[in-house]
């Protein structure tokens, strides 16, 4: 079930003048609804002329006994900006949960890879804990141009191996994620987000050696709940909405999308 | 006290929702008792599938958004045989939008929805932006206009609503003529073509260049469109363009609308319907207006 529910502000910690952790405390009077990894939120931006329509944002964490949500934001544009600024006694409105999330029914055991790049790590943390909490081996791959654009890498440890890669060698493997030693192992799902290239490049070394993967597009969105058909993507059943029939997909149903460099 | 008719429909109330911006009324079942609305209006439907344009297909505007989408839909014989049972039972009045790119193809879609028991209404879409066959095409010149409305007459037997484009010298001339062929009612106005560029790569931030202005941004204009035609057209006037709350409803219903549509500002609140509708009633109350029907073309 979708809501729209109010939460307060909470905590905001800052990475580095391009990512920020919002953290927010539910204070609707029912309560939050179950949350998967995967799934995003459409956050209200208020007090900002100019800034109409929610920001769509990936889940980095909730605690719905503690009645917690985090979110992982890259300051991207005058929205993203508003909300880097938000303080005590600020309220937030959102809509969500929203969309389909990743596949996390793995047998005890599995090996699974998190490849995350960018703002992309977002997701992948809420996931690392679900597949942890599930006996699932995570090998967390993080990628950045310089170290500084790796946010909150530390706060993976305690859920798999952390490995990084960044362009210049600045922090970890000097090079692509795809270029890591630990993406050259085997697994049994590889789950990436991140940028367009980066997932594209991920998703066909995945075809190839026969890995199940999925990935998680991020697509200009207005609605966010599959009405107005403004964030479709290229599947190979046509376009599809991000939001709605995403924004994680198998890559089983991606291949003109993956081929397509 | 909100009741109104448009034609042959019975409106509970004004309120409304515009094709393309609340799907097929399901995507908002989680916010909204569907059953509350006047009415909604399902996405744009074409004779066959559509896949609609390229990706990017919106960016946002100072009070506004422009879309490119294109019309994509699953086409008339899948809303028949799928989604019309999915929503048939909901207690409102639900209206398919239709588009073609031929005469002959909007008449075989106004046919195919004539023959649901519980679709009392089409909106005849004459004015899309997006498309480079028919859409605006037929809707920006009086004569075509005229012979698309009077096809669909002949073989569509319930109300008759056209929605006019903006994007005219004279929408009045339009309206006039598509009441004369047999249009029982007329909606407006359907998104204004505008353009946005993303300086930093240099091109335009949509894929289709060019893409339909909608959201606050475009209500004084809607209203003023309103206000002309209802003073030229006998048939009743559907209004929207920017509404975004109960007295934006309330303008528009002074300026000439019997009914109105709520569009973009279904994505900024997805239970917003029911606000207005809440509103509206408040407002009446507090001015001693003991019908809607009272204001309406007050202006």
């Amino acid at each position: 079930m979708k809501e729209i529910h109010d939460f307060s502000f909470l905590a905001l910690h800052r990475h580095g003048e391009h990512y920020f952790t919002l953290v927010l405390r539910h204070s609707h009077l029912s309560p939050m609804p179950p949350v998967a990894p995967g799934q995003f939120v459409e956050v209200r931006v208020d007090g900002e002329p100019g800034v109409m329509l929610r920001r769509p944002i990936s889940v980095h964490d909730v605690d719905p006994d503690a009645g917690t949500l985090s979110l992982l934001v890259q300051v991207v544009g005058k929205g993203t900006r508003r909300l880097s600024q938000l303080t005590e006694g600020d309220r937030v409105n959102i809509v969500y949960p929203l969309g389909h999330g990743f596949s996390v029914d793995l047998p005890v055991s599995s090996r699974a890879l998190l490849v995350g790049g960018g703002a992309g790590i977002a997701p992948l943390f809420y996931l690392s804990k679900v597949l942890k909490a599930k006996g699932v081996d995570c090998t967390i791959l993080l990628g950045g141009r310089t170290a500084e654009l790796i946010p909150v890498r530390d706060e993976f440890r305690p859920y798999g191996t952390v490995c990084l890669s960044t362009d210049d060698g600045s922090l970890g493997h000097k090079g692509l994620v795809i270029e890591n030693p630990a993406f050259a192992e085997q697994y049994d799902i590889i789950y990436t987000c991140g940028p367009t290239p980066m997932m594209k490049a991920v998703a066909r070394s995945a075809a190839e050696r026969g890995i199940r993967c999925e990935v998680s597009l991020e697509n200009m969105m207005a609605c966010g709940v599959g009405a107005c058909l403004c964030c479709v993507t290229d599947t190979d059943q046509g376009h599809r909405c991000v939001c709605k029939d995403g924004p994680v997909f198998d890559i089983t149903s991606m291949k003109k999308w993956y081929e397509n460099k | 006290m909100l009741a109104v008719k448009v034609h042959n429909l019975n409106l509970k109330n004004p309120v409304m929702t515009a094709s393309g911006t609340f799907g097929y009324g399901e995507e908002f079942a989680d916010f909204i008792d569907l059953n509350r609305l006047g009415g909604f209006v399902v996405k744009g439907t074409t004779g066959t599938h559509r896949e609609g344009n390229p990706y990017p297909r919106m960016v946002e505007t100072p009070s506004g958004m422009l879309n490119s989408v294109g019309l994509q839909n699953c086409g008339v014989e899948k809303f028949c045989s799928e989604v019309y049972h999915r929503i048939k039972h909901l207690d409102t009045n639900i209206i398919v939008n239709v588009s073609g790119s031929s005469i002959e193809e909007y008449c075989s879609v106004a046919e195919q929805i004539d023959a649901l028991e519980h679709i009392p209404a089409i909106e005849l879409n004459i004015s899309c932006p997006n498309v480079k066959c028919g859409g605006m095409g037929f809707g920006t010149s009086p004569d075509m206009a005229a012979q698309v409305v009077s096809a669909v007459r002949k073989v569509y037997h319930k109300t008759l609503i056209v929605k006019l484009s903006p994007n005219v010298t004279s929408i009045a001339e339009i309206a006039k003529a598509v009441e004369g062929a047999g249009a029982d009612s007329v909606s407006l106005i359907n998104t204004l073509l505008g353009m946005a560029i993303d300086i930093e790569r240099r091109r335009p931030f949509m894929a289709n260049v060019t893409g339909g202005l909608s959201g606050p941004a475009v209500k004084p204009v809607a209203v003023r469109m309103v206000w002309q035609v209802a003073h030229a057209v006998k048939i009743p006037v559907v209004g929207l363009g920017g509404i975004c709350t109960a007295e934006d409803a309330i303008e528009f219903l002074m300026a000439g609308a019997t009914a109105i549509e709520v569009g973009t500002a279904n994505f900024i609140d997805p239970a917003v319907t029911v606000k207005i509708i809440d509103g509206m009633e408040a407002w009446c109350k507090k001015h001693g207006v003991s019908d809607i029907n009272e204001i309406i073309g007050i202006i």
